[in-house]
């Protein structure tokens, strides 16, 4: 019997009990339509956060405080307190360094007539607008001026704009208070959206000095404002190692530590980028492996209805060996019905997966939306696996249909 | 045609061994028409299995048409069913979800025939007077039209023998009638060698020698 043949009685075979057929592969179709939609979510997910992420600038560098050990107690990270302007100043003349951005981070109540909103204030000089790759919408930036002047400005984040005025335009030089102190409005930034860690829009920034000395003070270590963190960026992508090799060792020459016991830490987009993929991608194994035991399970009853299968049509598989059916032609009869229930539950599954993929990008959670992603590789995986463990569960009932004696097949009532 | 020396089946039930057959030596020649008759229990229905190759003997030789049948594998006697063997059962034994046409032509799909096959079971159809049947299930048909799908199906291949085991049991007697002048039509018109395993002694009347067997051994008689 050749191929065709075989799957023209094959699809006899597997058309003759409907109902029984279908529920079959309906086992397969949820086990698919899981295994596709929750990977193309957890890569969705993986491609929003990683967006989101390289919209903070490029060739970004991270100097934050380490955490202080008092008495042999360590106190959390960040808690140091010993980053200042004077090491923001080092950290400049260091070679491949083009820019460097110190901030001060705070809470403040930011309020204009009747509204108010609690949100993060950040102390910044002029340079951090484009460290941090960001742009205007509307007015103007913190100059150099008004750094040194400790103006009272403030530039709104879009989101607190939009919470205070109703949007990005008419906020330029009204008056807002942010904790009781009146600042004026000289900009407003332009929207990026969540980076699903705290969103950028939600916040306001003032000239360093002003926070230092007014909004947010701090703490003072040898005498000087302390910073929460210094941004660089370093001129060159190809030399973020050297540069950050370069930037710790001033550090650590400045305030006198040793490898292991430094009171600050230096990362990048990449370390938090590669630690970020890492995640999602754990995540969507283990989602996958889940929506895997499904397929499993499915797979368990394509075996079982196909050993009913083999046991009800014991006669007529006598039949079909009096006749002069071989054994390989029983075998591959029973193997090809579960492969096409396997196939086409398969086929069904990756239908019904994209479609649920398409209807959770619709959905909003948050501020955040994902925008699922099926890729090819994941449609190949599944209905690869789904032909695998049809084949698999398959070929125990086969061998039981094939080596039925032809004697006892046909007395079998 | 069938030259059996000797032969011998013994199954074994749980802890006890059955003779089925205890030496039993015959001669079938091309052409003839045989009943193999006794009661049941006799082995009657152990030789025709063995004659058919569906079974294969304990001890024994078994020529079918020159080739020792004894020796070989399952695959082997597989494709001798398929070509030399025609089967004609009591319960008809048609696949009950194929159309007439498609049960005749089972066995040119075993044998890998690749052309011709609706067309050549269309005419075994109508040389059985089921031309106008060809589409129907077996549940459409009478006992006696698919006892008739079952005669052209064993016939399709061209078999050497065609081997009926109470062909008529399931029918009444009009169609039992017909269905016994087809078969033995068969026989005038084409030579085939036609074996009727059967303890009907209206059916034994029609053939030229009747084979008795009793407790696994044979008593030649003529009839």
């Amino acid at each position: 019997m050749n191929l065709t043949q075989g799957i023209l009685s094959a699809l006899e075979g597997v058309t003759a009990n409907k109902l029984r057929s279908s529920l079959t592969m309906l086992g397969i179709v949820i086990g698919v339509a899981a295994v596709i939609s929750l990977v193309s979510i957890g890569r969705g997910a993986q491609a929003s956060v990683t967006a989101q992420i390289e919209q903070n600038g490029t060739n970004l560098i991270y100097v934050r405080p380490g955490s202080t050990q008092q008495g042999g107690v360590a106190s959390a990270s960040g808690s140091a307190g010993t980053l200042t302007q004077d090491d923001a100043d080092a950290l400049l003349s260091v070679a491949g360094v083009a820019a460097v951005a110190p901030e001060l981070e705070g809470r403040g109540q930011v309020s204009y007539l009747g509204s108010n909103v609690n949100t993060r204030a950040i102390g910044v000089t002029p340079d951090y607008l484009t460290v941090r790759n960001m742009s205007l919408a509307d007015g103007e930036f913190i100059s150099e001026a008004n750094v040194n002047a400790r103006s009272s400005i403030v530039v709104l984040g879009s989101g607190v704009a939009d919470d205070l005025f109703g949007g990005t335009a008419g906020a330029v030089g009204q008056k807002v208070r942010i904790n009781s102190q009146p600042y004026t409005v000289v900009g407003v930034l332009a929207s990026k959206g969540s980076t699903g860690l705290g969103s950028v829009d939600d916040q306001v920034l003032v000239p360093l000095s002003t926070a230092q000395a007014r909004l947010i003070g701090g703490n003072r270590y040898r005498g000087a404002s302390v910073l929460s963190s210094i941004n660089v960026q370093a001129a060159n992508s190809d030399e973020m190692d050297s540069v950050i090799e370069q930037l710790t060792l001033v550090l650590r020459e400045r305030h006198d530590t040793i490898e292991g016991s430094d009171d600050f830490t230096v990362s990048n987009q990449q370390d938090l980028l590669a630690t970020i993929t890492e995640v999602t991608n754990t995540l969507t194994l283990f989602l996958g492996g889940i929506a895997a035991i499904s397929l499993l399970v499915g797979g368990i009853g394509i075996m079982n209805i196909m050993l009913v299968s083999v046991t009800e049509r014991t006669r007529e598989i006598g039949i079909r060996k009096a006749i002069g059916a071989r054994k390989r032609d029983i075998l591959f009869q029973f193997l090809v019905e579960s492969a096409v229930l396997s196939l086409v539950g398969g086929a069904i599954g990756n239908l019904v997966g994209w479609l649920i993929s398409l209807a959770m990008g619709q959905v909003q959670f948050g501020s955040t939306s994902i925008k699922p992603t099926v890729d090819i590789d994941a449609v190949v995986l599944a209905v690869g696996f789904s032909l695998v463990v049809g084949l698999f569960f398959g070929i125990y009932p086969a061998m039981r249909a094939a080596n039925l004696a032809p004697v006892e097949a046909l007395r079998y009532e | 045609m069938i030259a059996i020396e000797n032969i011998t089946k013994t199954y074994r039930m749980g802890a006890v061994e059955v003779q089925a057959l205890r030496g039993v030596s015959l001669k079938i020649e091309r052409g003839e028409v045989v009943s193999i008759m006794g009661p049941s229990g006799s082995g009657k229905s152990t030789l025709m299995n063995v004659l058919g190759c569906l079974d294969q003997s304990t001890t024994g030789r078994y020529l079918l048409d020159g080739v020792a049948v004894d020796s070989m594998t399952d695959d082997q006697l597989a494709e001798v069913r398929n070509r030399k063997i025609g089967f004609v059962f009591q319960s008809f034994n048609l696949l009950r979800r194929l159309t007439a046409r498609r049960n005749v032509e089972l066995p040119m799909l075993y044998a890998g025939v690749e052309n011709g096959r609706r067309r050549r079971a269309a005419e075994a159809l109508e040389a059985v007077g089921l031309g106008d049947r060809m589409d129907h299930r077996p549940t459409e048909l009478s006992g006696g039209q698919q006892q008739r799908v079952a005669i052209a199906r064993a016939l399709i291949n061209n078999p050497a023998i065609l081997l009926a085991d109470e062909p008529t049991g399931n029918l009444d007697s009009r169609s039992g009638e017909e269905i016994m002048q087809l078969l033995l039509n068969l026989n005038h018109e084409h030579g085939i060698t036609l074996v009727f395993v059967t303890h009907d002694p209206k059916i034994a009347q029609h053939t030229q020698r009747i084979i008795q067997v009793r407790d696994g051994l044979v008593e030649e008689g003529l009839a």
